[in-house]
């Protein structure tokens, strides 16, 4: 493993450490107001200075991180089990299941991805409580980033069955079914782990995305994507630099990501 | 020239289909939508018995999902879009009004896009210097790494123009492509050769490298117009420009759905094309090459 490989990996465990332990590092909570200390700079008591209302900034990057960095993986296995299910699958099964498999694919791909995200989370109630509004973010990541990891999948099963071990196994009287779970999908994993992970970074980007379009998680929970929308009102970068420690806690996190699944990126092409 | 007409008729079917299904299934996840069947003008003291009645019937003709796209279809051949529940105004006009500045918008945000992706990555193709190498890399996976609405809200605060920001999300993904497809194209036997042997440049660039990696190039420029959409909404939305980006995102948070159905139709048919006109383009590159 390389140096840049290492580092990444500690930073990773550290962030998720930390926000795993924010129980511990910030017990007043992310919704606790210090009415008296509204927009503060940071200080002994505030890390990170509070926000407009009061909140404290630290304790909500924490939670926020915590939010971001659990539930995308989640989405990122949930779409990846739909890549499977559906492009493994149509590829298996070839002929005209892996045309239309393609063809569902190529219609969610043809819209550009931001673009289908918001288009989505407008068909769901805005108005919702906020654990609702977490879920159906990251449902919807899940739910909808299936396409690109399916038509990989599609790709890879497709020559799978074509292989000569496959073809012989068939030859030698193996049902369909034991063949799929025994020789297909055991050769799938490789490229399931990528997708896996290649998925996670895009999430956590998108979530972002959504957030500061105010279409992600609903107040006060925090998310990377509704702490980053407290950007939109600075007017200078140097007036209030600790605004910047989400973002820049966001950058080091998904490039740790990008550093670690370089080889995945490559497996998964 | 008779396989490139079947090419091109067959790209223009697989795009009517596409963009009829897309629409359809936009109009029947609509139909699906919570609150589908409430209409906010009903609440309106001013509306008589007659006006109510009149407003329940039309929703009710439009409860059929069937009946509804083909009447939608029939209406937007004569031209009509049909009305913007939330903006109050037709869907014609206000897409009218905004693609102007979306087309320029985008239009400029993807040539900044392409001259730094080309630059850079030509750069690094003919430098071969580890350290430039590193340095375009990060710079590009810096970028990567940002949130295309990060880079909006920092466009604002730094008076940037819109176009650039968009320039700045798309480039990180097309100069990944074209930087490696340079490098590849480069450490041939036959470039490495005609190098040694003292061809210049130019020579090599234009006679040998560029009929190699156009084709490929050009799929990529096909997708790089869908990056460039999907960053025209954030981009028109935070930087409060009036186009058709920030008008999807008006519907959505105004839950507008017979708005964000022309609109997902527009921007499929627009990302369509894109793909489509890459794919004949490289098509016609390819054949005058054989």
């Amino acid at each position: 493993m390389s140096f840049w490989r290492k580092l990444a990996c500690v930073v990773l465990v550290l962030v998720i450490g930390a926000s795993l332990a924010a129980n511990w590092l910030a017990p007043a909570g992310y919704a606790k107001q210090y009415r008296e200390a509204a927009d503060a700079p940071p200080s002994r008591m505030h890390w990170l200075g509070t926000d407009e209302i009061g909140r404290d900034r630290f304790a909500r990057v924490l939670y926020g991180t915590r939010i971001s960095l659990l539930l995308a993986p989640a989405a990122a296995l949930l779409s990846t089990l739909m890549a499977a299910l559906i492009g493994g699958l149509a590829g298996y099964l070839g002929g005209i299941w892996a045309r239309m498999a393609m063809s569902v694919t190529d219609l969610f791909m043809s819209l550009p991805w931001l673009f289908l995200l918001i288009t989505a989370r407008a068909l769901m109630p805005l108005n919702v409580s906020p654990l609702v509004s977490v879920l159906v973010t990251f449902l919807l990541l899940g739910f909808l980033g299936w396409t690109a990891a399916a038509r990989v999948l599609c790709t890879t099963a497709g020559s799978l069955r074509a292989s000569d071990f496959v073809r012989q196994a068939r030859a030698a009287g193996l049902p369909g079914q034991r063949l799929f779970w025994i020789h297909v999908v055991p050769n799938l994993k490789p490229v399931l782990y990528a997708q896996f992970w290649i998925s996670i970074p895009v999430f956590i980007l998108s979530e972002a995305n959504l957030g500061i379009l105010g279409l992600g998680v609903a107040e006060p929970m925090p998310s990377w994507g509704s702490l980053l929308k407290e950007l939109e009102g600075l007017v200078s970068v140097g007036e209030e630099p600790w605004k910047f420690v989400p973002l820049i806690l966001l950058v080091v996190v998904v490039t740790s990501f990008q550093v670690l699944l370089s080889r995945q990126e490559e497996l998964a092409a | 020239m008779r396989r490139l007409r079947w090419k091109i008729a067959g790209h223009a079917l697989a795009l009517l289909a596409t963009v009829l299904l897309g629409g359809l299934l936009s109009a029947t996840l609509v139909r699906l939508a919570p609150g589908f069947n409430v209409d906010e003008r009903e609440l309106d003291p001013h509306l008589n018995a007659q006006s109510l009645q009149a407003l329940h019937d039309a929703r009710n003709r439009d409860r059929n999902v069937f009946q509804f796209y083909f009447s939608y279809m029939n209406r937007a051949a004569h031209g009509d879009l049909g009305p913007s529940l939330a903006l109050g105004q037709p869907v014609r006009t206000l897409l009218r009004d905004r693609l102007p500045l979306t087309l320029r918008l985008l239009g400029v945000g993807l040539a900044l896009a392409w001259m730094l992706t080309l630059t850079l990555a030509l750069s690094a193709a003919w430098l071969r210097l580890s350290v430039y190498d590193t340095l375009s890399t990060v710079l590009s996976g810096t970028f990567l790494c940002l949130p295309a609405a990060v880079l909006a809200l920092l466009s604002v605060l730094w008076n940037v123009p819109g176009s650039l920001a968009i320039a700045l999300i798309v480039f990180p993904h097309t100069y990944r492509y074209a930087r490696n497809l340079l490098v590849k194209a480069y450490s041939r036997p036959h470039i490495i050769t005609a190098r040694a042997k003292g061809l210049g440049e130019a020579r090599i660039l234009f006679w040998h490298v560029v009929p190699v990696v156009t084709p490929q190039l050009l799929a990529v420029a096909g997708v790089s117009v869908s990056l460039a959409v999907g960053a025209a909404i954030p981009v028109e939305a935070l930087c409060g420009l009036a186009g058709v980006g920030q008008l999807a995102w008006q519907a959505a948070l105004a839950r507008d759905l017979p708005l964000l159905v022309n609109i997902t139709i527009l921007v499929t048919l627009v990302t369509l094309l894109a793909n489509c006109g890459a794919d004949v383009i490289s098509h016609v590159v390819r054949g005058q090459e054989t």
